[in-house]
């Protein structure tokens, strides 16, 4: 296996574990991962973090569902706005400047800390 | 107007996740919260609810070029089984200091993150993809 194939399965393996542990998203994991040990831009590493995101939740979620612990009506009234968002987010992330959406990054990250210890 | 604010609410979570590659769970799970859900029932509607904004980002960034879907593929599946591990692990453990210590290493890292990004300038990310589509 090539170590780059290795550092990617490592990634996916700590983000998803530290993920179902603290219950935060892997995307906040996988973007600093991806961009120090992966040689990621920080673009590219937010872009793909997303894209990864999508196995991760989907699977989850799936798991949820069979539990019978997701409230449609509201996962709708939330979700769909989403969609939304998701636009504006994709559109301004492609807009930024790298040192912008990096500071802006950081900025988040610091915000969960901070929920994480409070919690 | 509580469901206005949710919708208010869902908008900001899918900004911050197509923008961030990121879930937007932070924003979710407290949400369902306030709208009557207990944890269990938040953490798993808030996955189901981001699953369609995560899509249409992903969607919007490959067509811009930024997404390598195969490393997003193997990362992606990789971490499908140690997620159940750790959610396992934190119903047995639930451990508070842990917890900190984490939140610890997330906040070093986002100075990390800021004081690299202020140093090196803007110009670092030029590989990151072509240029947007003109069309």
């Amino acid at each position: 296996m090539s170590r780059r194939l290795s550092v990617l399965i490592a990634i996916g393996l700590v983000a998803g574990f530290l993920s179902g542990m603290f219950g935060v998203g892997g995307g906040i994991i996988i973007v600093p991962l991806l961009i120090a040990l992966a040689a990621y831009p920080p673009k590219t590493a937010m872009a793909t973090s997303l894209a990864a995101i999508l196995f991760t939740a989907t699977a989850a979620a799936a798991a949820h569902a069979n539990e019978g612990n997701v409230q449609w009506a509201d996962a709708v009234l939330l979700g769909v706005p989403a969609v939304f968002g998701a636009l504006i987010g994709a559109a301004w992330h492609q807009r930024a400047s790298t040192r912008g959406i990096v500071l802006a990054f950081a900025a988040f990250l610091a915000l969960v800390a901070v929920r994480l210890a409070t919690e | 107007m509580e469901h206005l604010l949710a919708a208010f609410l869902g908008v900001v979570a899918g900004t911050l996740s197509a923008m961030f590659g990121v879930g937007g769970g932070l924003i979710f799970v407290p949400t369902l919260i306030f709208l009557g859900s207990n944890t269990h029932q938040a953490v798993a509607t808030s996955l189901a609810a981001m699953i369609p904004a995560i899509l249409v980002g992903s969607w919007r960034q490959t067509r811009y070029g930024a997404v390598r879907w195969k490393d997003a593929t193997v990362i992606g599946i990789a971490s499908i089984p140690t997620a159940q591990l750790g959610a396992a692990a934190a119903n047995d453990l639930s451990n508070d200091a842990l917890r900190k210590a984490f939140a610890v290493l997330l906040f070093a890292v986002a100075v990390q993150m800021a004081v690299r990004a202020l140093r090196d300038g803007g110009s670092s990310d030029s590989s990151s993809g072509p240029d947007p589509p003109s069309a």
